[in-house]
């Protein structure tokens, strides 16, 4: 508990300092100028996005692999994580391409994969809410889960392979990318900001699947008894 | 400085959407607590 409460305050604490920093200690981007600091929060939440993705697809092979119902809540876990995190990353996309493009959003090629595996793992938390039988639902979610990773390396390929109207990467970009080292200290704050919220949110969130399989467990072994108490009762008025 | 709002629109809605899902999660997790804790008495009195 007092970990979990020293882990919150310095959450609260990168988060804070990482604003600050993002908005005023990072240096003027050139062309862009203040606007472009919208990029610290933006690609910390992809990065934690793609992360949480990653986690869910080991879980989900794991799963597949074992059958133990650890990983199964660990995908999930890894799963809605990602999808919380790809959220903020389509959000703060659209508030910083408006003053930059004019628009809020085209269809090109980086932006539509992202929307889509923003779909594949709502449609994977939709799927699991379908499926009554825990096991089948584990087994089905792990393989959806695996092919719906598939479009994470076509996400972060997307403005390599294609003209999009998305700008060329900025780190691993091959020659003519880079960052400004203060800008690249600030985007490590806001990130390390990301990834404390992402660990302690996760580790709830694998906690709520665990508590959910043991009231299930729970709730099967109430209806055993309710249902072998009344075949006791029956047998006793025949 | 320009574009400001934006910018700190775009601040709040990361530690927003943040914030929202953990307390949905907290919330989801008090609620399977009591169910736990009332299934485990109904066990418990047969």
């Amino acid at each position: 508990m007092k970990l979990r409460l020293a882990g919150t305050i310095a959450a609260a604490l990168l988060i804070i300092f990482g604003g600050y920093a993002a908005l005023f200690i990072a240096p003027e981007e050139r062309t862009m100028h203040e606007i472009q600091r919208i990029f610290y929060f933006h690609l910390a939440s992809w990065i934690t996005s793609f992360t949480a993705f990653f986690i869910a697809f080991v879980a989900n092979v794991a799963y597949l692999a074992t059958r133990r119902a650890k990983w199964d809540w660990l995908g999930v876990a890894g799963a809605e994580v990602g999808v919380a995190c790809c959220t903020i990353g389509l959000i703060t996309g659209p508030l910083w391409a408006r003053p930059v493009w004019g628009i809020w959003w085209t269809w090109d090629a980086r932006l539509t994969t992202t929307f889509i595996l923003w779909l594949l793992y709502i449609s994977y938390l939709l799927l699991r809410g379908l499926i009554e039988d825990p096991q089948r639902r584990a087994t089905l979610s792990a393989i959806y889960g695996v092919f719906a990773f598939l479009d994470v390396p076509l996400v972060y390929m997307a403005n390599r392979l294609w003209r999009t109207q998305h700008p060329q990467p900025v780190i691993l970009g091959g020659s003519g990318s880079g960052l400004d080292p203060m800008m690249g200290k600030v985007l490590l704050v806001c990130v390390i900001a990301s990834f404390g919220v992402m660990v302690l949110v996760f580790l709830d969130r694998y906690r709520l699947e665990q508590l959910r399989y043991e009231f299930e467990e729970l709730r099967q072994e109430v209806e055993s008894r309710t249902v072998e108490s009344q075949s006791i009762s029956e047998k006793g008025r025949t | 400085m320009k574009n400001f709002q934006n910018l700190f629109l775009a601040w709040i809605v990361v530690w927003a959407v943040f914030f929202v899902y953990e307390v949905s999660v907290a919330r989801r997790i008090a609620h399977l607590r009591d169910e736990i804790e009332r299934l485990k008495r109904q066990l418990r009195e047969g």
